[in-house]
């Protein structure tokens, strides 16, 4: 079970009516979590709450490797965001070697759990731009399980086009936006 | 757990008869991130349509203010409307009303010659009548000026608040009258909007008119919401939403707020397409790998893989023939549209025009695709004709996004840029009629345009 344990979940589904009963219980599944009082907040840090001082093996990997507030700190370590290169999901040399070196990281400390969000540039359709992000973040999983990662530990997610980073309709802000996070829980 | 769902909607509805205490209450330090509203809520923001562009020789047509009868607070409301409706699907052009010399309400007072000197051809005419208990008859009469004669009317009794819903009405009646085909005037289009930025991002599912009238939020989440798409029957909307944190496919009635979950398999859950029987949803899962077509059938929940391929597929949409699916597949290298039957068998590569054709929306007739194309300008709104087997552009922006097609096939409504932001645009099938949706606020994007449903 992932995450968010610093939020309260409150179950919340409400059907606002004028005039009118007729409001309906939705499945009961729909997590819905409570923010801070600043209205319509949303989470955005998944990352980091949580693990931060577990008495995490730090420097076996020889990569530096201490936990930080949001994942483990050290040359290649600090680097938690991978890119890449217009529709495609291949990781470039440099992403490879960050890749790597979670990987290693993750090998050597099993009780760390990642996500991998996958992310795309605004162009092209927002569905096809969804499977991209998936796809992106499989390429990251597909390197740290070759390296020894068990599959469970990793959980990938998508927001293709729905999360940019970077505005802007240029390639300085698409080359910002085609990346898979690494998030540490 | 419930309880607390109690005490918090009780809070809601009471607090919504007096929006000033809202940040008083401290039940409101809990935000829910998804709501769900009920179509009826009452309108927040209206937009408005500009028309670019209209054909070189629309119909000349004088739409005069119906006469009232024991009405006194309406304002030229049928005529306004009819006037717009027309206007705006570049096939008519109203005589302006500055120039009418009288201003008939009924047959007997028409003087012909009036309105064959201000060159009009059709002429409307009409009448409110208040027949108290908030009840009105409105009824009109369209006329051949040059013919002298009638060609067509009709009496409606409405309650009050139904005046925008005749008067699309009459514009229906009018269109199919003198272009022979039928109207979509009285019908609705879904969208997304989304306010603020992250992490304070709001997206809103919104219903509203489709001339854009009475927007109305039928769910807000701080999370992304997209792809809805209209049951057949008009009844129901399937979208995607990231409310617990990944993407999972939902089907809401527009009327009751009734919500199920769909589909939430691990990976992506996404792309919803309805069978033309409203039966099946064609999806995009990702649960075997990697994203491939899937059929899930809404009575029985069962579910059949379609597609079977290494490369990204998805963007499913039926043949109106409840045959095929179109879909768009990265098995080439760039994505392109492929076309599969539903009973199973190979993938057929349909586009070869372009490095890039995605997000393939079937025409009523099932006789051509629009889709998004990159053809070296841009992303575009392109049409596919499956008898010239060739995408053509139709639009001359480069950031189009998620055309579908009125259900008349007319028109072609998509989400594009301007001035920075995200707005609705709708195109005729010909390229020749182009107008753009103005909304007040927000990025507004991904427009389904409802099918004919009368409730609706």
């Amino acid at each position: 079970m992932r995450n968010v344990l610093s939020y309260v979940v409150v179950l919340f589904l409400s059907v606002a009516i004028v005039g009118c009963g007729g409001r309906k219980a939705v499945d009961g599944d729909v997590n819905v979590e409570a923010v801070d009082g600043t209205a319509g907040a949303s989470t955005g840090g998944l990352a980091g709450d949580g693990v931060s001082s577990s008495g995490l093996d730090d420097g076996s990997t020889g990569l530096g490797g201490a936990m930080g507030a949001n994942g483990p700190e050290g040359e290649l370590l600090s680097k938690r965001v991978v890119y890449f290169d217009y529709n495609s999901s291949l990781l470039t040399l440099e992403s490879e070697a960050i890749v790597q070196a979670h990987a290693q990281f993750l090998a050597s400390n099993s009780g760390v759990q990642i996500i991998l969000e996958g992310h795309a540039d605004e162009r092209g359709t927002r569905e096809y731009n969804l499977a991209l992000g998936e796809d992106r973040a499989k390429s990251v999983a597909n390197v740290m399980e070759a390296l020894g990662v068990s599959g469970g530990r990793i959980q990938n997610v998508s927001y293709g086009e729905e999360r940019p980073v970077a505005l802007g309709y240029d390639e300085a802000a698409f080359a910002l936006n085609r990346r898979v996070e690494i998030l540490y829980q | 757990m419930s309880l607390i769902l109690n005490l918090i909607l009780m809070n809601k509805v009471e607090n919504m008869t007096s929006p000033g205490h809202l940040k008083s209450k401290s039940f409101f330090f809990f935000v829910a991130t998804v709501l769900v509203f009920l179509i009826s809520r009452p309108a927040s923001a209206v937009l408005t349509i500009e028309v670019n562009k209209g054909v070189d020789a629309g119909i000349p047509i004088a739409i005069v203010p119906f006469g009232l009868e024991g009405v006194s607070d309406l304002p030229h409301l049928p005529a306004d409307i009819v006037e717009s409706d027309l206007n705006s699907s570049g096939k008519f052009d109203p005589v302006s009303r500055e120039t009418f010399l009288s201003q008939p309400t009924d047959l007997g007072s028409i003087q012909y010659k009036d309105w064959r000197l201000l060159k009009a051809e059709a002429l409307v005419v009409g009448k409110i009548i208040n027949l108290g208990n908030g009840q009105l008859e409105v009824r009109f009469r369209l006329v051949d000026v040059f013919r002298e004669r009638q060609l067509t009317g009709q009496k409606f009794v409405i309650p009050e608040n139904r005046i925008r819903k005749v008067s699309h009405q009459i514009s229906d009646i009018i269109y199919q009258q003198l272009t022979g085909k039928r109207g979509a005037f009285d019908t609705k289009i879904a969208y997304i909007t989304a306010q603020g930025k992250d992490p304070k991002r709001k997206f809103l599912l919104q219903v509203a008119d489709a001339d854009g009238f009475g927007p109305r939020t039928v769910l807000q989440s701080n999370e992304p919401i997209l792809s809805p798409a209209w049951s057949p029957d008009g009844n129901w909307l399937a979208y995607v939403s990231f409310e617990k944190k990944s993407s999972n496919v939902y089907i809401q009635n527009v009327w009751s707020g009734e919500r199920q979950l769909v589909s939430e398999y691990p990976g992506i859950n996404s792309a919803p397409a309805w069978s033309p029987d409203g039966r099946s949803l064609a999806l995009t899962l990702s649960k075997d790998g990697n994203p491939d077509i899937y059929v899930y059938n809404v009575d029985n929940n069962s579910l059949r893989r379609l597609t079977r391929h290494t490369a990204i597929d998805t963007e499913p949409d039926w043949a109106p023939d409840g045959r095929t699916i179109a879909f768009t597949s990265g098995r080439s290298g760039a994505p392109q549209i492929y076309r599969i039957p539903v009973a199973g068998g190979n993938a057929q590569r349909v586009t070869f025009d372009g490095k890039y054709n995605a997000g393939p929306s079937h025409s009523p007739d099932g006789k051509s695709l629009v889709l998004i194309t990159d053809q070296g300008n841009g992303f575009r709104v392109g049409i596919y004709s499956q008898e010239e087997r060739s995408v053509r552009e139709l639009t001359d922006t480069r950031q189009d996004e998620s055309p579908t097609f009125a259900p008349n096939g007319e028109m072609i409504i998509y989400a594009t840029q301007k001035g920075g932001r995200s707005i609705l645009a709708a195109v005729s099938t010909d390229g020749s009629v182009q107008q753009t949706l103005r909304f007040q606020q927000g990025s507004v994007r991904e427009p389904a345009w409802s099918p004919f449903n009368r409730k609706l």
